[in-house]
């Protein structure tokens, strides 16, 4: 079943600018999904239009076979928002933000409180529920907006760069509940700056750049197009010049530190036999970059030529 | 949403716009005590006793009921448009927008809170009122019906106010400019009766002549002009304000890109 279906979806701005050119996607029920794409190229658009913030020019929205034109609200119950930006009343109290959100869908005040305390207490915000909004810290208030958007049990949850400015711990305690929604079956639909984040995450990608598709498959068939890896080498000594390698570039970074561009086709292995062949010993390799960073990069890159004039 | 899930979103509303108010009373519930008290005090009491009769009452007696009318549609209006409009500075109108709320929900909500505060506040400058001097209730009925129609009246104003404010500035120049003059020239102190003929007519434009007259019609059972349009034509602004409320909210003007 398609929990997400977008058709022709259009957004042209009041000052004319055209965050959205005829996108179409579907993201699968049960899906992890990742919505990738560089600022303003209208990842935000597209999720404010289905989260119903952002009124469209044209296309069609389906949530989970409702339409967002027809059948708006069973469309809205399926769904839970976490925005980019802090979107609550400072003031409030955290137990009243997460319960008024299940009042806004008609929940009454019981079970809206077994709801809330089931979530903060799993997002640990439960000792904090009587504390107003504004007095928790950056991470505690992303925890919070996740909390509000699942109070009601939707079925789709779509997240607006969830983990940005939260700390490593948090980031990863993140990505462990939000494996453990969609384990659960929720279909999870993400953005986020953090490449890796996407790549340890989800099933399914796209990427949209100025207001187009550039890219929409599954994450193992799009890394598979990455035909040429870069990997960082910390020598065990100096060298002086970088050594040559057959079938590979070498560049040297500094005295004990190598970057080999690795083509899909060669064997890694002959990196290593060539270098102790040398008598070059590697201590250590890393990726230069992630391996989805490196392709994002060429896609939005050649999206990028392509509008260059001749 | 089924109507009692309507229902339940509507009191979900309702319930935080009460909590709001009643959070930060020395804002919203304190100042017009003090006021209404200061008014009581000088205009009923020291000025008052020098003015006389007015209307076949005392002038404490006459003004009272203006009073309260007064701080009905200040406080009314000032609750929806203020926090809506803090709703949209905060960004968590976007909690009720991704919400299957319909708008009239959400606008009857806002309503329903504006309301609550204004008879509030009502209520505490009738009870203050009663330090000062004796209220008989002539007619209840019309009394109840004006208040309610008044605060829901000007609710609505408020909220369409809120929709189109961009920064605090555009909350308080309509309460400054416009609702204070029309509200102090609106009979809450004086007969219109006792203006010359010329601005009796000015005087009739203002439609909370109308609201005030009705209202003291109710609790002293005299007005300067026709209660039974009176009561209509505050019902039809109301309809008509509800509407236009309703259709910038359905719309998203203001509050959606």
């Amino acid at each position: 079943m398609t929990a997400l279906s977008i058709r022709h979806l259009t957004k042209t701005y009041k000052n004319g600018v055209q965050a959205l050119r005829d996108i179409s996607l579907d993201v699968h029920k049960g899906d992890f999904f990742a919505l990738l794409g560089p600022n303003g190229a209208g990842k935000s658009t597209t999720i404010g239009i289905v989260s119903s913030l952002v009124n469209k020019s044209g296309g069609e929205v389906t949530i989970f076979g409702h339409s967002l034109d027809s059948a708006r609200e069973l469309a809205k119950k399926k769904v839970g928002v976490v925005p980019q930006e802090f979107n609550f009343n400072q003031f409030e109290k955290v137990f009243d933000i997460v319960v008024t959100q299940a009042g806004f869908y008609g929940i009454p005040a019981g079970p809206a409180k077994v709801a809330a305390e089931k979530y903060l207490r799993r997002l640990g915000l439960w000792e904090k529920r009587d504390n107003q909004a504004r007095e928790l810290s950056g991470g505690m208030k992303r925890r919070l907006m996740i909390a509000r958007a699942l109070v009601h049990e939707p079925e789709l949850l779509i997240l607006d760069e969830p983990t940005a400015g939260v700390d490593i711990e948090l980031r990863r305690s993140m990505w462990e509940f939000l494996t453990e929604l969609n384990r659960q079956g929720k279909t999870i639909i993400l953005t986020t700056h953090y490449l890796e984040e996407a790549e340890s995450l989800c099933r399914h990608i796209a990427i949209i750049d100025h207001g187009t598709i550039v890219e929409n498959t599954d994450m193992k068939s799009l890394l598979e197009k990455l035909q040429v890896e870069t990997f960082i080498l910390d020598l065990a000594g100096a060298v002086s010049a970088a050594p040559v390698l057959n079938g590979f570039t070498v560049r040297l970074r500094d005295a004990r530190t190598l970057e080999v561009d690795v083509p899909k086709s060669e064997p890694l292995n002959d990196v290593f036999t060539q270098l102790a062949s040398q008598d070059i010993a590697v201590m250590s390799m890393r990726n230069k970059a992630n391996r989805l960073e490196e392709l994002f990069l060429r896609l939005v890159e050649r999206n990028l030529d392509s509008e260059v004039p001749a | 949403m089924s109507l009692r899930e309507q229902w339940v979103a509507f009191l979900t509303i309702l319930v935080k716009e009460i909590r709001r108010f009643t959070r930060i009373w020395p804002q919203t519930l304190l100042p017009p005590a003090i006021t209404m008290t200061l008014y009581f005090v000088i205009f009923g009491n020291l000025i008052g006793s020098r003015i006389g009769d007015m209307g076949g009452f005392d002038y404490m007696q006459y003004i009272v009921p203006g009073l309260i009318m007064m701080s009905v549609i200040q406080n009314s209006y000032g609750n929806v448009v203020s926090s809506f409009f803090s709703t949209k500075f905060q960004h968590s109108i976007e909690e009720m927008l991704v919400s299957p709320m319909s708008p009239v929900v959400i606008l009857g909500g806002y309503i329903a809170g504006g309301i609550a505060r204004g008879l509030a506040v009502g209520a505490i400058v009738t009870v203050l009122a009663l330090f000062f001097t004796d209220l008989s209730l002539v007619h209840a009925g019309v009394t109840l019906l004006v208040v309610v129609l008044t605060a829901m009246l000007f609710s609505l104003a408020g909220f369409i106010n809120a929709v189109f404010a961009r920064n605090f500035d555009d909350i308080s120049i309509i309460p400054t400019f416009v609702l204070t003059p029309l509200t102090y020239l609106g009979g809450v102190f004086y007969s219109i009766e006792l203006l010359p003929e010329f601005w009796r007519g000015v005087t009739l434009l203002n439609p909370v002549v109308y609201m005030v007259n009705s209202f003291r019609y109710g609790i002293l059972g005299v007005s300067d002009v026709n209660v039974g349009l009176s009561l209509l034509a505050i019902f039809g602004f109301t309809v008509v304000l509800f509407l236009v409320a309703l259709g910038l909210l359905r719309r998203g003007t203001g509050i959606r890109h």
